[in-house]
């Protein structure tokens, strides 16, 4: 193009690449984004918290071919940045990464709850929450209008129902809030996993005005598991 | 057939390395690039990897590491032929970074893909330093990680049988704790070299684990001479002595060069084996290197080090081991591939 230097042409028409490894869900799809409709071209999504690795790149592939699109079709990558378990959460990261690398192309990390909250849009308030395992949940709240209120955080699920009254949360969304339903008595909204379209939609705004993306750091919530060693063996007298 | 480009990913522990080789019409290998990450130093409190602490080290440097190393060699992405990454043995979380990665770059792409074994790889690494090895050799893996002799034959795409381990600690991780019980930083190797060349080597006769007539002829055993030291030391002080660091690191460390270069030489007595390789981390030890260059001039077995560089876990060995790959046709591994800690050593690629 020769107006490079012309600044971003705005785009009309994109197409975006997303991915979440933030749940037990392993999720990709093909989205078309325009100014005013994201469109769900393909997707693939199997719940299966160990099988990130292994399914995560074949399920691009597979969503792609059956949008009838190629790599080089793709404009932007947005990926779930969690919070999640590590492992699996990582292996988005990753993937996303190195495809933007290997396609020169734009990746945008979003909030996995983010998402979550946008796929129920209940036009109420609403607690969102994902299964952290060790009996917490990673959870944020939102105002009836979508907008992230609290959160992320990372905690037990009767120290979250603490916190709803002052929110005045009634409803709730995630696979986390259908484990702990009981604990947190919120109306359960059926909506388990990040959806593609959720997750572009949470990007919307920046990917349209080809923003910079924030830099693609994971949101782990926690610090790893690691005890320095104690009664250190001192030979000598320094 | 013109020249291929083959990228190699390496995140089984603690280093982050993408190296570039090229893969010449006649076989030949050429080390183009070889840039490494590592996380050693927010280990080093902790005295040991943290796998956690690794993995999300990998992350963050994988996509940087890429990037010098297309610089460093001077290509882009697209130029590339094939991809191979680490796909075990390893810390789970540490190696499913490198081959996400690696997934992502072969489908973005459309290269082909190749899921190693790091063990494999570490000999890999001397064919980029002294070039294809002879029909049969035997190795000796020696890092933080791993204590083992093969025998590889047929080259490296064909055939590696293990012929010996260790039955407890890997040598480094004695470096790693008699470097702790001295006061030496981690990691241990490098420390323990440095003051060992101070002291008498022969001064204290610590246990060769494992020589006993019926021992395991080709396994090794270190726990044992770790304890030793301990108690050596703890005798020490509790007599009102002052600890000779010098001679205790030295001693220990003829102890180890002993016991692994008299194990390797008898395997390759006992195989008729020629040529000795000796790689890992552990391989850049000065008094193992030296008590292997003697021992193996006195048996008639050449004997090949690679630089201290290529000794340590890098992109590099990984490239070099798909190159063998491609250049012996083999096929690709699928896009599902997964990653195997515990992947055994006789399993170079994953299919
Ligand atoms: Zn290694």
């Amino acid at each position: 193009m020769s107006d490079t230097f012309a600044g971003p042409v705005p785009l009309t028409t994109v197409l975006v690449l997303a991915l979440d490894t933030a749940t037990p869900a392993v999720t990709a799809g093909v989205v078309e984004l325009l100014p005013d409709s994201t469109t769900l071209l393909a997707q693939r999504v199997t719940v299966n918290a160990k099988a990130h690795g292994e399914l995560l790149t074949p399920h691009v592939q597979d969503s792609l071919a059956e949008a009838g699109r190629t790599f080089a079709d793709v404009d932007a990558i947005v990926v779930g940045s969690g919070p999640g378990p590590f492992t699996g959460l990582r292996v988005g990261m990753a993937t996303a990464g190195a495809l933007g690398q290997a396609l020169n192309r734009p990746v945008y990390p979003v909030s996995t709850l983010d998402a979550l909250a946008l796929d129920a849009a209940t036009g109420h308030p609403l607690l969102v929450a994902t299964d952290a395992r060790r009996r917490e949940v990673y959870w944020a709240a939102y105002d009836a209008l979508g907008r992230r209120v609290d959160g992320p955080h990372v905690e037990r699920p009767a120290d979250v129902v603490a916190k709803l009254a002052s929110l005045g949360v009634r409803e709730a969304a995630g696979e986390g809030a259908s484990i702990y339903a009981e604990v947190l008595g919120l109306t359960i909204v059926d909506v388990r996993y990040p959806s593609p379209v959720g997750l572009v939609s949470a990007a919307s705004a920046e990917v349209l005005a080809q923003a910079r993306p924030a830099p693609l750091t994971p949101l782990y919530l926690r610090r790893p598991d690691a005890v320095e060693p104690v009664g250190r063996k001192r030979v000598t007298r320094a | 057939m013109t020249d291929r480009l083959i990228l190699g990913i390496e995140s089984s522990c603690d280093e982050t390395g993408v190296g570039i080789v090229r893969l010449g019409p006649d076989g030949s290998l050429e080390l183009l690039a070889d840039e490494v990450a590592s996380s050693v130093e927010e280990h080093a409190r902790f005295g040991g990897v943290v796998p956690e602490v690794a993995s999300r080290a990998h992350l963050e440097a994988m996509t940087p590491t890429m990037r010098r190393a297309l610089d460093k060699a001077g290509v882009e992405l697209s130029d590339v032929h094939s991809i191979a990454v680490t796909a075990g043995p390893g810390l789970a979380g540490a190696l499913l970074v490198g081959v996400s990665a690696a997934k992502a770059f072969a489908a973005a792409l459309g290269k082909p893909l190749y899921g190693v074994n790091h063990l494999a790889g570490h000999v890999a690494a001397d064919t980029l330093q002294h070039g294809h090895l002879p029909e049969r050799c035997l190795a000796l893996l020696v890092s933080g990680g791993h204590s083992q002799l093969l025998l590889v034959e047929g080259g490296l795409a064909s055939s590696i049988t293990e012929i010996g381990s260790t039955v407890d600690d890997a040598a480094g991780e004695a470096y790693d704790k008699v470097a702790r019980l001295l006061d030496l930083p981690y990691p241990g190797g490098p420390p323990i070299d440095r003051l060992a060349k101070t002291g008498n080597g022969c001064a204290i006769a610590f246990p060769r684990g494992l020589t006993g007539p019926r021992d395991a002829k080709y396994d090794f055993s270190f726990s044992g001479l770790k304890t030793s030291v301990a108690r050596w030391v703890e005798r020490c002080e509790a007599a009102g002595e002052e600890v000779p660091l010098a001679d205790v690191a030295a001693s220990f460390q003829e102890a180890v060069a002993d016991v692994l270069t008299m194990k390797a030489l008898r395997a390759c007595k006992d195989l008729r084996v020629d040529t000795l390789v000796i790689s890992g981390g552990v391989a850049a030890n000065s008094r193992l290197s030296g008590l292997a260059a003697e021992r193996c001039a006195e048996a008639g077995v050449e004997l090949r080090v690679p630089s201290p560089r290529l000794c340590t876990d890098n992109g590099a060995m990984i490239a070099a081991l798909g190159a063998h790959l491609v250049a012996a046709g083999a096929k690709p591994s699928p896009m599902d591939l997964s990653t195997t800690p515990g992947l055994p050593v006789n399993v170079v690629q994953i299919l």
